[in-house]
């Protein structure tokens, strides 16, 4: 179970070279942006091709360079939320939730559709365009549009950047929930502390296109594990030094 | 009419290959579909003789297998019609395309749908208002064809003289007042067009 990544990717401006595992569980990658975070999710999702690498899913494999493995991004099954939440413009809520479903058998649907609706309490602005409907229910039409057809993992970027802060808590239980409902590896790219910090399981520290560190958030933030890490994090997040060296 | 379902038909996939592809020898071909636009007709309707007359490149084959030729008949004006105002479309749907967030593409490829499903259910959709304003210069176009029409075929009365040609032989042959009328006509229609197109493709933006 759980997913493994190894990726390496030379755009000439910029080297990426990571390599972690997971399993059913929620592993932030933390970092600044252009540390090659959300480079890492369209690596994995077939979207960009790698130098070199390895990735697999509950021991499929969907890209290995050493065998010329490159399964398409439509069959890769990673439910994925974008950025900047990228809802099909021209189709309601429900349309946009309907569409991740079509891949699916026919029969019993609409009932997923129904279910979706109110898991993501989507009920009232279902036949809404995205146009008239607010950032949080927006981002909750994107959970639900890349749950719906029961991916492997899922794939989530900085999802809440966007949001104010009573909405990004809310949708951090919310993310909680699905961790505990659709037992699926997730990875969160954020380059919010706070929300690496309180939902992480696991937490990998991009700096500059490389990994610095993986652990569990203690771990990352309380015992660094090198003089690199430690100078990092002192300089980054210096409220988070100053307790450290209390 | 029938020049422009063609003009629609092919200007979509082209533009798409244009917009959505890398390959080499991209700009070379968005050039040779756009060169129509700016070559004097009659150049372009010289290429049109070479490549289908009786004796052209492709003509001749078409000739020695049904002892037929395009020259002078009304697919000759429509085929005229056809590479004049293909340009047109090419450049308004590519420019559609690319306007299209490569982001709603992605989501729709992550999310199992195919090439084609997305083209048709994304792509299509969200590049509709420039598909049709595309659809409607090309056509405008295609009506006021003139030299290249002229030159492959002819202007055979009630067989293959368009509107813009008759408006030619009306002035040749001093017959004002027929041809005052059919000029204004063909102002108004063609600003009614424009006023179409621009209604759409702002919609776009």
């Amino acid at each position: 179970m759980g997913l493994t990544v190894r990726l390496r990717k030379d755009t000439g401006k910029f080297l990426l070279d990571v390599a972690w595992e997971m399993e059913n569980e929620i592993l932030v990658l933390f970092g600044h942006s252009g540390s090659g975070k959300s480079m890492t999710l369209q690596l994995m999702a077939g979207l960009m091709e790698p130098d070199e690498g390895y990735v697999s899913s509950n021991g499929r494999v969907f890209y290995d360079n050493a065998t010329g493995i490159n399964i398409k991004p439509q069959e890769r099954r990673f439910g994925y939320a974008f950025q900047d939440r990228v809802l099909f413009p021209h189709m309601t809520v429900r349309e946009n939730i309907f569409y991740g479903l079509l891949r699916s058998k026919r029969d019993g649907r609409e009932e997923k559709v129904r279910h979706m609706l109110e898991v993501f309490h989507l009920e009232e602005i279902e036949n809404k365009r995205p146009s008239e409907i607010s950032g949080g229910q927006k981002q909750r039409v994107t959970l639900a549009r890349a749950l719906i057809g029961r991916p492997d993992a899922l794939l989530l970027d900085e999802p809440f950047s966007a949001l104010d802060n009573t909405l990004r808590i809310e949708m951090r239980q919310l993310v909680m929930r699905i961790k505990k409902e659709f037992d699926i590896p997730i990875v969160l790219v954020t380059h919010d502390i706070l929300e690496a910090y309180t939902m992480a399981d696991k937490v990998a520290l991009y700096v500059g296109g490389l990994i610095a560190q993986t652990g569990t958030p203690g771990e990352i933030f309380y015992t660094p594990s090198s003089p690199d890490v430690d100078f990092y994090l002192a300089l980054n997040f210096p409220f988070l030094a100053n307790q450290y060296q209390k | 009419m029938i020049s422009t379902l063609f003009v629609v038909a092919v200007g979509i996939c082209v533009s798409y290959v244009l917009a959505r592809k890398e390959f080499r020898g991209r700009e070379l071909v968005d050039i040779l579909f756009t060169l129509p636009l700016v070559l004097p007709p009659t150049v372009t309707g010289y290429y049109l003789i070479v490549l289908f007359g009786r004796n052209g490149i492709l003509g001749s084959y078409l000739y020695d297998l049904t002892g037929w030729s395009i020259m002078f008949t009304w697919y000759a004006a429509a085929l005229a019609s056809f590479v004049v105002s293909l340009p047109l479309m090419i450049k308004t749907t590519r420019a559609a395309f690319e306007s299209i967030d490569r982001n709603l593409i992605d989501a729709s490829y992550t999310l199992g749908h195919s090439e084609f499903v997305t083209f048709l259910r994304v792509v299509l959709p969200l590049a509709k208002k420039g598909i049709i304003a595309g659809a409607i210069l090309s056509f405008a176009r295609a009506l006021g064809e003139f030299g290249a029409t002229l030159m492959v075929a002819g202007n055979i009365p009630g067989k293959t003289n368009t509107m813009p040609i008759t408006i030619y032989s009306l002035a040749n042959s001093g017959e004002w007042s027929q041809a005052n009328f059919l000029v204004i006509f063909f102002t108004v229609m063609s600003a009614l067009f424009l006023f179409a197109a621009n209604r759409f493709s702002k919609r776009i933006l």
